[in-house]
């Protein structure tokens, strides 16, 4: 069977799967829609949680980053884990002990504020929903890539899944459809990681295998041997990186800040019975993402050593098959610079902007060596190839030889990683809708039937929208991933750590931070990514901090500003700081 | 009120425990994984450049590690002050 088919088969079987456990989890009241009740076992909690956060890009994209940028890649390792140390230890617990619904919820009422809480849900439905544009668009590519199935329809069918357990199940749904997710997306993900960590290095651990000696009898240990292939064709070495230490290191906090705040995921430890669950939770969701978060940086060497050992100084004509298939698809493109037949890889780009095939009515234009012809000026340097960073854990199993089944897993591990994420997001939005703003301030009156009609009507807009923007992309996706940590980290995180451990953080200071944090940081990220691109390079950065790492900046920003004007205002109210007192202790 | 005392007593503790533990994660990750990476990667274990290992695979065992030290520090100090929750 080839791979096509095997594709059918495992996303028909994990599809039937997410929809039967919608109708068996459907949601009843509010409480069982926003926080499944507050009733999750820690356990299935933390495997919900990293299925939660493990999206499209974690899944499909992160490796392939990383096996280009090397040790600068460390920025997502560490950025998207370490992030959890923080919820633990200075967010989960006490927000679970607040025992609200929503991060806008804490927000508001601990800065007394209603003009606070807008801020917050503006700030939440900002960065959802750049966030879910991103995971329908990863939807829609897996399927026309694998069932060629047209990226429109691809979005139309991941939308109705999604719609189908999100607005019936809500969290209860949610929650449950994400545990099976999680274990398809990790079983697919660690399958070809053992195959290739097998072949490479004999070792079937890929976590011990990228630090063991290759097969090939050199005794050499395969990172010295990436290093040294590196170096030859004129790369810095793998192990190093290229990036400026300050800029690794603002770009990880922003990181790891940003994703405490993220509020998709802080809600997921409201939905445990109590304080101590919060805390272990958070401990199991890291286990869980760690299992992938390790393994990808060994899938990154695997996949940078065979793509070189493959393609580098080797004749066009003796690529393998997949080569091809690539090619066709614009995602891997050769231009014989040289016109010598040999694939020449070296530093810098190949080509001016993505591979544009040259097309004669249907037909792909072949050249000299039937190699795909695209219409790209090339530019003066000596590389001749184009690599999306995007295929290379979608192609692993192809490069790597492994049986198709191993490929149709990983499309139906992506798919499972997109919607997963996808869902998560949704549910923040249509509750940040129907609570924060319906109920909290148009209607407080409004019954709890009412507002779960709310709830459901939101989601299901709230998928639509999405569902549009997956398949008309706004050109900015990929840069404004950069502005959901970036928000989240200058907005959310200081709010909530000054709320919990500065009882006397009043609601001017804290809404002044916010606002101040917010809007340097949006500025900064707008004018390099969006206004002046052609800009952004590292001579014209703040002290050399990229877009992505402006985040810690903000973050710093809205600290030194709440803290200034906090003391110009009166201290927030007795009752106020009595609730803070509260959320410290478990009971 | 003595169960007043008791609580700041508790918090003090928290405190305590937070900023040991987030020392430890500042100096494996920004530490070992950043600004001492290139020195460290002096030294190799197994494969691995030292300062490479800590901020691609270390870093992240220890993130683990100091949250189960975490819930198990804080699941003991709440029932030493009494504020543990009553099994439901």
């Amino acid at each position: 069977m080839d791979v096509q088919v095997w594709t059918y088969i495992l996303v028909g079987i994990t599809f039937a799967l997410y929809i039967g456990i919608a109708i068996w989890s459907r949601a009843g009241s509010t409480s069982e829609f926003y926080v499944a009740e507050g009733a999750v076992n820690p356990l299935t909690n933390g495997m919900a949680t990293a299925a939660d956060w493990m999206s499209a890009a974690s899944f499909l994209s992160m490796a392939g980053l990383i096996s280009f940028m090397g040790y600068d890649g460390t920025v997502y390792l560490m950025g998207w884990t370490g992030g959890y140390v923080l919820l633990a230890l200075l967010l989960a617990p006490y927000l679970r002990k607040f025992g609200k619904f929503t991060v806008p919820d804490f927000i508001g009422d601990r800065y007394y504020s209603n003009t606070a809480r807008t801020v917050a849900v503006i700030c939440a439905l900002i960065v959802s929903f750049t966030y879910v544009a991103g995971q329908m668009r990863g939807v829609g590519l897996v399927f026309s890539k694998f069932l060629e199935v047209d990226i429109f329809w691809g979005v139309i069918i991941g939308m109705a899944i999604v719609f189908f357990y999100a607005v019936l199940g809500g969290m209860k749904g949610i929650t449950y459809t994400q545990v099976a997710q999680y274990c398809v997306l990790i079983f697919a993900f660690m399958v070809p990681a053992f195959f290739i960590s097998m072949q490479l290095t004999g070792s079937p651990i890929p976590q011990i295998g990228f630090g063991s000696t290759v097969t090939d009898g050199s005794g050499m240990y395969l990172l010295d041997k990436l290093d040294q292939l590196h170096t030859e064709l004129g790369f810095a070495e793998y192990t190093s990186g290229t990036k400026s230490m300050q800029d690794v290191f603002f770009i990880t906090v922003a990181l790891m800040v940003g994703t405490a705040g993220l509020p998709h995921v802080i809600v997921r430890f409201f939905t445990v019975p109590k304080v101590k669950d919060a805390r272990i939770s958070v401990g199991y969701a890291l286990i869980f993402i760690a299992i992938l978060y390790t393994t990808a940086p060994a899938i990154a060497v695997f996949a940078r050593t065979n793509l070189i050992e493959t393609v580098s100084e080797q004749p066009y004509e003796e690529m393998p098959p997949w080569f091809s298939t690539w090619e066709e698809t614009a995602l891997l493109n050769w231009v014989d610079k040289n016109e010598d037949g040999i694939i020449n890889y070296a530093p810098g780009a190949a080509i001016v902007g993505a591979p544009d095939i040259i097309r004669d009515g249907l037909d792909i234009r072949r050249g000299a060596n039937n190699q795909v012809m695209i219409s790209n000026e090339v530019t003066a340097n000596n590389n001749e190839l184009y690599v999306d960073r995007d295929i290379m854990v979608l192609a692993n199993p192809e490069i790597a030889g492994l049986p198709a089944w191993v490929a149709a897993l990983v499309a139906a591990g992506g798919l499972a990683a997109a919607l997963s994420t996808a869902a998560g997001l949704l549910l923040v939005i249509s509750t940040s809708v129907s609570h924060d703003l319906i109920k909290k301030q148009f209607n407080k009156d409004i019954t709890d039937k009412a507002e779960l009609r709310y709830a459901r009507i939101a989601a299901a807009v709230a998928v639509v929208v999405a569902g549009y923007f997956g398949i008309n992309p706004p050109g900015f996706v990929a840069q404004v991933v950069a502005i959901a940590f970036g928000l989240a980290a200058a907005s959310f995180f200081p709010a909530i750590i000054l709320g919990i451990f500065y009882k006397k953080m009043n609601k001017q200071g804290a809404l002044a931070g916010m606002i101040a944090g917010l809007i340097f940081t949006l500025a900064y990220i707008i004018y390099f990514k969006i206004a002046f691109p052609e800009l952004n390079i590292p001579e014209n950065w703040w002290f050399g901090i990229s877009p992505e790492g402006i985040g810690t900046f903000g973050m710093l920003i809205n600290l030194i500003v709440a803290l200034s004007v906090k003391s110009f205002y009166p201290d927030p109210p007795e009752d106020v700081q009595e609730m803070v007192e509260g959320i410290r202790y478990p009971r | 009120m003595t169960q007043e005392k008791d609580l700041k007593g508790y918090w003090k503790k928290n405190l305590q425990y937070l900023s040991v533990l987030l020392s430890i994660w500042f100096t494996v990750s920004y530490g070992f994984g950043i600004l001492l990476a290139p020195w460290l990667n002096n030294f190799k274990m197994g494969g691995f450049k030292l300062g490479f290992w800590f901020a691609q695979q270390g870093s992240i065992y220890v993130f683990v590690v100091l949250i189960f030290i975490y819930v198990y520090l804080m699941n003991r100090l709440d029932k030493k002050f009494g504020v543990n929750e009553e099994d439901v």
